[in-house]
């Protein structure tokens, strides 16, 4: 929409000629000037460039919508009124069905936790037809650390649904569905990206998995800002992308450590520090998401996987329509599953942080029972 | 030299000085026929820019007569206007109190936090409560939500919206004991029919927004608050030049301003964060940088305090710097629940 140009907007000829004239061919060009400078620039009086800026958003402004209308919309066109439910109950229920449609969903947690054992179950999930919960569609996955483990994910199916699995062509037509991506590079990701926009719909893709979103941007060597850069436009790209085909899109992010000093405040806060509550210290969790602050003002839900005290935990830690839940889980062959249903509702930041503790003894255990 | 305050295009302004013409009474007196010909312009063009300047000097001429300056109100008339301006529930109390009674109409109010805080939770909220009837103390306006991000949820405005309508049921039935008149039967289906819902893919598309408002805010005259979640997405890339971005930013601003003036409502904009690198140390501040700070009337921080969420208010033109305590539950934003919830003045 930004990009269309002024000749396809009905403005009188005169002024339309002008901004020909003057190299200003798409709107956005027109909309990043003040009046004045367009004054300037086209040599025309302030009544004639008002009228045309203002015919030129009213065609460019987006069109509304009332909430009503997409509440109704939605429940009518989309599987459980947008959501893609994990098959986790618990978690289900607390994000009001499952993962959204149109969004970014991020899961964030240290090495080795589950992130990608639960990308790959709900890869399998989303490729199953309707009947059974899934999205009966293709599943794209952008596999970075080349992790993705095809006799895992049989062996889900196998186990979680015995009666597709077992027949061979069943279980080929499922796999089938789920396409691995191993970019190399975060401009070989781009280039899928693109390719990827341009066919979403008409090849049924009905999900996005990038495991993970970290990988992809350490892996270059940019200065601090520039990565900034490169990695805003993605986010936005990704964000677009969800939103037009209006399909979950999972991202999975890893952790850095953080000295704990250096937790940032606000300049009133700095002030008035013996009058804040000082936040209870925690041991061995100096542990924060990575990618940045604008990273997680990007993505929409949150779900921190975290180990303390030698369990497990899945918390819904950032959600427009979820309490704050953490829920204890387990890695067995069926893929993650929810020692509860009933979450423990967590105060404040506590939700926010990644815990580490004492969990080199969860690995062995469970490649054990895995064998 | 006058002519430079004349809204003309730059070559009709050359003319004129080259013909000698630099003040607005050498305008005065010439009819447009003898200044077609000076100018070399057509008498119509001529005749525009007469009446330009006449309009220009009436009004320098007009205010000797009637007030000191044009378009001046005096102070006393203004209390009157700022005495009777209706407010924005915030649904919390506490909230409501360090606010003077909730988010102001003719205003830009500015909140701003870090991820997860609830900025898109006060927004969806204001655009509930701008809806509360006159009855309730409330606008009966409509809202206007403009998307950047796609945060809007609708389960969430749905939700809200039902236990808004419980809690009026409630107040009714607390304070009219008579159970007759004000039976509410609003639903919350016609809340969210009043939620004009607009997403923003591209700051292009914000900027041609904010200008196509005007039309739209004149065809539904009962929308009495405008919230954008977050203001700040599409100008956090892809912005090379730093200076044209402030001054595209500035003049959204000043748009926002004349629409809050001109149609009496409340323009509530969500802002986010970034870490800037103060005194030695990484300190929190909200984005779009200092210019931006500047123009919004009103900043409204909200932050973590242990285990609590807090509200400050960062800069106001008339409430004093204070912190009051709310919290996020399944039926909107309340107050906070802790015993010991203190109001603190700073």
């Amino acid at each position: 929409m930004a990009n269309k140009l002024i000749s396809e907007i009905p403005l009188p000829k005169s002024i339309a000629n002008v901004f020909a004239a003057r190299n200003i061919s798409t709107a956005k060009d027109a909309l990043s000037l003040t009046e004045f400078e367009l004054m300037e620039l086209l040599d025309v009086g302030l009544t004639e460039v008002r009228s045309a800026l203002s015919q030129i958003s009213e065609i460019i402004a987006p069109p509304y919508q009332t909430a009503l209308s997409l509440m109704e919309q939605r429940f009518q066109n989309e599987h459980l009124g947008g959501h893609f439910p994990t098959g986790l109950k618990g978690l289900d229920a607390t994000l009001c069905g499952g993962i959204p449609f149109g969004v970014l969903t991020e899961l964030v947690g240290p090495a080795g936790i589950g992130k990608t054992q639960f990308c790959l179950k709900l890869s399998l999930l989303a490729s199953l037809p309707a009947n059974y919960g899934g999205l009966d569609g293709r599943v794209i996955y952008f596999d970075v650390e080349s992790k993705f483990s095809s006799t895992r994910l049989l062996e889900m199916g196998l186990r979680s649904f015995p009666e597709i699995f077992q027949m061979k062509e069943m279980a080929q037509e499922m796999a089938g569905r789920i396409l691995v991506l191993r970019p190399t590079s975060l401009s070989e990701f781009t280039q899928h990206l693109q390719q990827i926009k341009v066919s979403l719909l008409q090849n049924q893709v009905k999900m996005l998995v990038i495991d993970s979103m970290t990988a992809l941007v350490s892996g270059e060597h940019e200065q601090g800002s520039h990565k900034q850069q490169t990695l805003s436009w993605h986010i936005s790209f990704i964000k677009s992308l969800a939103e037009l085909s209006r399909i979950p899109v999972v991202v999975t992010n890893q952790v850095r450590s953080h000295n704990q000093n250096e937790a940032p405040h606000y300049s009133f806060q700095v002030q008035s520090r013996d009058a804040t509550i000082e936040t209870p210290s925690r041991y061995g969790s100096h542990l924060v998401a990575a990618l940045g602050i604008h990273w997680a003002h990007a993505v929409t839900t949150r779900l921190v996987l975290e180990a303390k005290s030698g369990q497990r935990f899945i918390k819904v830690a950032k959600s427009p329509i979820s309490p704050p839940l953490a829920f204890p889980f387990h890695i067995s062959s069926l893929g993650i599953l929810l020692l509860s249903d009933e979450g423990m509702e967590l105060m404040g930041p506590e939700i926010n942080s990644i815990h580490c503790q004492g969990h080199n003894e969860i690995i062995n255990f469970g490649m054990e029972s895995l064998d | 030299m006058e002519i430079w305050r004349l809204p003309i295009s730059a070559s009709q302004r050359g003319k004129l000085i080259s013909a000698g013409y630099t003040s607005l009474s050498s305008l005065s007196s010439i009819s447009s026929s003898d200044l077609s010909r000076e100018l070399k312009v057509s008498e119509s063009e001529a005749l525009d820019i007469l009446k330009l300047a006449s309009h220009s000097r009436g009004l320098e001429i007009s205010s000797a007569s009637c007030s000191v300056v044009e378009g001046a109100q005096n102070a006393w008339d203004m209390l009157h206007d700022e005495e009777s301006l209706m407010h924005i529930t915030t649904s919390s109390a506490d909230l409501d109190n360090i606010l003077s009674g909730g988010i102001h109409c003719k205003e830009v109010t500015e909140i701003g936090g870090v991820p997860g805080i609830g900025k898109t939770q006060l927004g969806i909220q204001i655009a509930v409560n701008v809806q509360i009837p006159h009855d309730f103390g409330g606008l009966g306006g409509k809202a206007i939500y403009i998307d950047t991000e796609g945060s809007f949820m609708v389960e969430r405005a749905f939700q809200i919206a039902e236990a808004c309508i419980e809690d009026m049921s409630e107040y009714n039935r607390f304070l009219r004991k008579d159970f007759q008149a004000c039976e509410i039967r609003m639903h919350p289906k016609d809340i969210l029919e009043n939620i004009f819902y607009f997403r923003v893919c591209s700051y292009t598309e914000q900027i041609a927004l904010i200008n196509y408002l005007d039309k739209f805010i004149s065809e539904h005259k009962d929308v009495k608050v405008v919230v954008v979640d977050s203001v700040t997405f599409h100008f956090r890339q892809d912005f090379d030049d730093m200076a044209l971005r402030t001054r595209v930013l500035s003049g959204m601003a000043l748009k926002l301003m004349k629409l809050a003036k001109k149609f009496s409502l409340a323009v509530v904009l969500l802002n986010q964060v970034t870490t800037k690198h103060t005194e030695g140390s990484f300190q929190l501040a909200l984005a779009l940088g200092d210019s931006w700070s500047h123009t919004c009337t009103s900043r409204i921080v909200l932050y973590w305090n242990g285990n609590e969420r807090y509200a400050y208010i960062d800069k106001s033109p008339s409430l004093r710097s204070a912190s009051a305590a709310y919290s996020v539950t399944a039926r909107g934003i309340r107050n906070s629940s802790s015993s010991c919830k203190r109001i603190k003045m700073m």
